[in-house]
């Protein structure tokens, strides 16, 4: 057997060596430029703010607590936390079991077929997909009201009560997000190559050994990295509690996600502190998670 | 068409990376705020000549910007059409309904640009001038800018929730007093009187439930329920005391007593729990509805409308709100009624002016094209005369109007937070959840008093 290819986002270093320097230098001069504009600066303001107060002076933690104190801002952990739990184990389990379901169907031109399917609602604009799952959920509107009246909702009221929406904006984030992981996954997957399979195979390994013994192990950077991502995404969950809640005239989904409470503190009670301070906490959360994930896994590991 | 300019824009881009890219949104106008951050925002025309109460900016030719909501389009139409040599730039926002703050969110932006403001705004909600004036957006019209014969017209108390101080910051478009609406051809055939006291309403309510079920003869449902109800009951909910203090009392018998009722009604069968603007409702309540107490605008917005109940002519007639025994003033509650503000930054105040006088008082607007009562006595006359010749309603709705407008109860006023959305998010789930109103109240209580605090206000009880 030869050596397989490498799997992950690193296996194309030794590619990138034999373009010109020059060339390269200037493709990362735009992003750099765009970067420092739009992400170092806003950053190290909303940084700078979360460590002043309205008068621009120096206020240590100040802020932080002002903001753990406020009444919304536990609750609002805890919607993010029980969103994330869900669709996370969402994402991992499903993405990972439907690429791979989808390499082994036998058809060719299904699969792809039923790929392209998948990737199609995360082609609509975002907050456009979140409209849609509004008629969705009503039952008065819905295409799908029969099973919504069979689970014993009758109106759009009962299908948002509170208890239900961390669920529903992870169905609703799974189905907007996760062809696109899909797509990625099955592009992993075409990587590891024929031979390794075709061994696995001779050696008398089915289906599922092949799925658990080659391409989950293969697939693991990928996964680690979907899950960087999809948590750092996850975090800043805004667009769906803040339709369904302009949709339901206030009644679920105000206040349910921390981003939607620093807005209100910026927007509508005119604290840009607090609300950095809140942006600061997610920055860090987000940082924390990836560091872990990337030395647990070893993630930039080349060898 | 004008360009729309709704709530969604603001939120945003597409695709898997959207909530980054709205992160970056943010960042992005975090950076504007860096850009402007010395010049503290408010008043960028310091050094500017005082005027009419309020230092003006350099005034100069060009488009006036004026913001309404979907409903109030035709308003700034008919002012196009009267006034062709304006050039005006229409741009339909929400109006601030069910507390969306997107006025305030895009002033304060404005604010740290230092430019943008549109020179006059309409918005359904009666809270604005709590922020507007702070926030140097508003600009005072009793100063000078409105001549005080013209402010005297409006109704008694139109112009309480514009005025800070003793300055009036703003206009207001309607007046939303509540009324109990019936079908009077219902309640002829079934041989009902029209109550006039709570426990008279309670009493035909929990027999609808039983001879006629399926009909209704109200709704609990809505963000603005407790205006039409808790309100009419003088239920200390919303008490304004000063600037920044409110008083909030709601487990007090005026506050239960009214609970309890809804709570009986829903039980029974013929108080709906949906909102009147749900399509279930428009759908499963069509021709059901004996009796709906509610704000003068329903008549437009819910009955002869043919996106709610579509309720054909000769049928819809209104009776005064009924009363509990023992009360020795008849009350009754509001539900909104817009304002028109100023922009204190305009640099066309003439043309502002003009605009925002003529879309509160002429009768070629308020008298036969708006919707609701409006605020400005001459004109409310024409209007009243404008819906007895279209020959709607069964019979003559004007005394009945006419009378609950000056008898709204001054004790509930509007802060800085939106005490709808408050109900919506406290009450609306636990009735879903078959919870009662009674129940909840501690819980409201409790919902009141953290928001108010929040938006920077002194609670007692």
């Amino acid at each position: 057997l030869s050596k397989p290819h490498q799997a992950g986002p690193a296996g194309t270093r030794s590619l990138r060596a034999s373009r010109p320097v020059s060339a390269g230098h200037l493709f990362v001069a735009g992003y750099v430029l765009l970067l420092t504009a739009f992400g170092v600066l806003p950053t190290a303001y909303g940084i700078y703010f979360a460590f002043s107060n309205a008068g621009n002076t120096f206020a240590g933690l100040s802020n932080f607590i002002g903001a753990y104190r406020d009444f919304r801002y536990l609750p609002a952990v805890g919607h993010v936390g029980l969103y994330l739990v869900i669709w996370l184990a969402f994402l991992v389990v499903l993405v990972t079991g439907l690429a791979i379901v989808l390499q082994q169907l036998p058809v060719r031109r299904l699969s792809r077929m039923i790929r392209f399917l998948y990737y199609i609602p995360g082609a609509l604009a975002g907050a456009a997909s979140v409209m849609v799952w509004l008629f969705m959920l009503d039952p008065t509107v819905s295409p799908a009201a029969p099973l919504l009246r069979l689970l014993g909702y009758r109106t759009f009221g009962q299908v948002i009560e509170p208890g239900h929406l961390a669920i529903l904006f992870a169905m609703i984030a799974f189905w907007t997000g996760a062809g696109g992981w899909i797509v990625v996954m099955s592009g992993a997957l075409n990587n590891i190559p024929l031979e390794l399979l075709e061994a696995a195979r001779i050696d008398g390994a089915g289906g599922w050994s092949i799925a658990r013994r080659i391409q989950i192990p293969m697939l693991r950077k990928w996964i680690v990295y979907m899950v960087i991502l999809a948590f750092a995404g996850g975090t800043q969950l805004f667009v769906e509690p803040q339709l369904i809640s302009e949709a339901s005239l206030g009644v679920a989904g105000r206040d349910f996600s921390l981003t939607q409470l620093s807005y209100d503190f910026a927007f509508q009670n005119n604290n840009v502190n607090y609300a950095s301070a809140i942006s600061v906490e997610l920055l860090v959360v987000c940082l924390v998670v990836a560091a872990l994930f990337v030395t647990r896994s070893r993630f930039f590991d080349a060898s | 068409m004008p360009p729309m300019n709704s709530t969604i824009r603001v939120l945003s881009p597409t695709g898997p990376s959207r909530r980054r890219a709205l992160a970056a949104a943010g960042l992005a106008a975090m950076v504007a705020v860096a850009i402007s951050a010395c010049g503290g925002g408010s008043s960028s025309s310091s050094g500017s000549p005082m005027k009419d109460g309020f230092s003006q900016a350099p005034q100069s030719s060009g488009a006036l910007t004026v913001w309404v909501d979907s409903t109030r389009v035709p308003a700034a139409q008919a002012y196009q059409k009267a006034h062709p040599n304006v050039k005006l730039h229409i741009v339909t926002f929400d109006g601030d309904a069910n507390g969306s703050n997107f006025l305030q969110t895009k002033v304060d932006l404005y604010n740290r640009t230092g430019s943008g403001w549109p020179d006059v705004v309409f918005s359904t909600q009666q809270n604005e001038t709590s922020w507007a004036v702070t926030a140097g957006y508003a600009a005072p019209l009793s100063e000078g800018l409105i001549p005080q014969s013209t402010l005297s017209n409006f109704a008694t108390g139109a112009l309480s929730v514009c005025t800070v101080n003793g300055k009036a910051y703003c206009l207001r478009n309607d007046l939303a007093q509540v009324v109990l609406w019936y079908n009077a051809a219902l309640m002829k055939k079934w041989g009902y009187q029209v109550p006039t006291t709570w426990p008279q309403y309670e009493a035909l309510g929990q027999e609808v439930a039983k001879q006629h079920p399926g009909y209704l003869v109200g709704n609990a449902g809505d963000t603005f329920t407790p205006e039409i109800y808790m309100w009419a009951s003088q239920c200390q909910a919303s008490d304004i005391t000063g600037l920044r203090s409110v008083t909030v009392n709601v487990t007090t018998p005026n506050c239960t007593r009214m609970a309890s009722l809804l709570d009986t009604l829903i039980k029974a069968g013929s108080m709906s729990k949906l909102s009147v603007f749900s399509t279930a409702f428009d759908k499963n309540e069509k021709g059901k509805v004996l009796m709906l107490p509610g704000p003068a605008w329903f008549a437009g917005a819910v009955f002869d409308s043919t996106s709610g109940l579509n309720v054909p002519k000769g049928q819809i007639a209104v009776a005064p709100i009924p009363q509990w025994p023992g009360t020795s003033k008849p009350s009754t509650g509001n539900v909104g009624g817009g304002t028109w503000l100023l922009s204190a930054h305009s640099t066309h105040l003439k043309e502002a002016v003009n605009f925002i006088t003529w879309v509160t008082t002429s009768a070629a607007y308020q008298g036969d094209l708006a919707p609701g009562y409006p605020a400005y006595v001459p004109v409310a006359k024409v209007w009243l005369a404008h819906q007895a010749s279209s020959g709607y309603f069964a019979d003559d709705i004007s005394p009945v109007l006419q009378q609950a407008a000056g008898q709204v109860w001054t004790g509930w006023n509007y802060g800085k937070w939106s005490n709808e959305s408050v109900w919506a998010a406290t009450i609306d789930p636990g009735l879903t959840a078959g919870k009662t109103i009674v129940s909840m109240l501690p819980a409201w209580q409790a919902a009141i008093k953290n928001y108010a605090t929040a938006a920077g206000y002194q609670v007692s009880s």
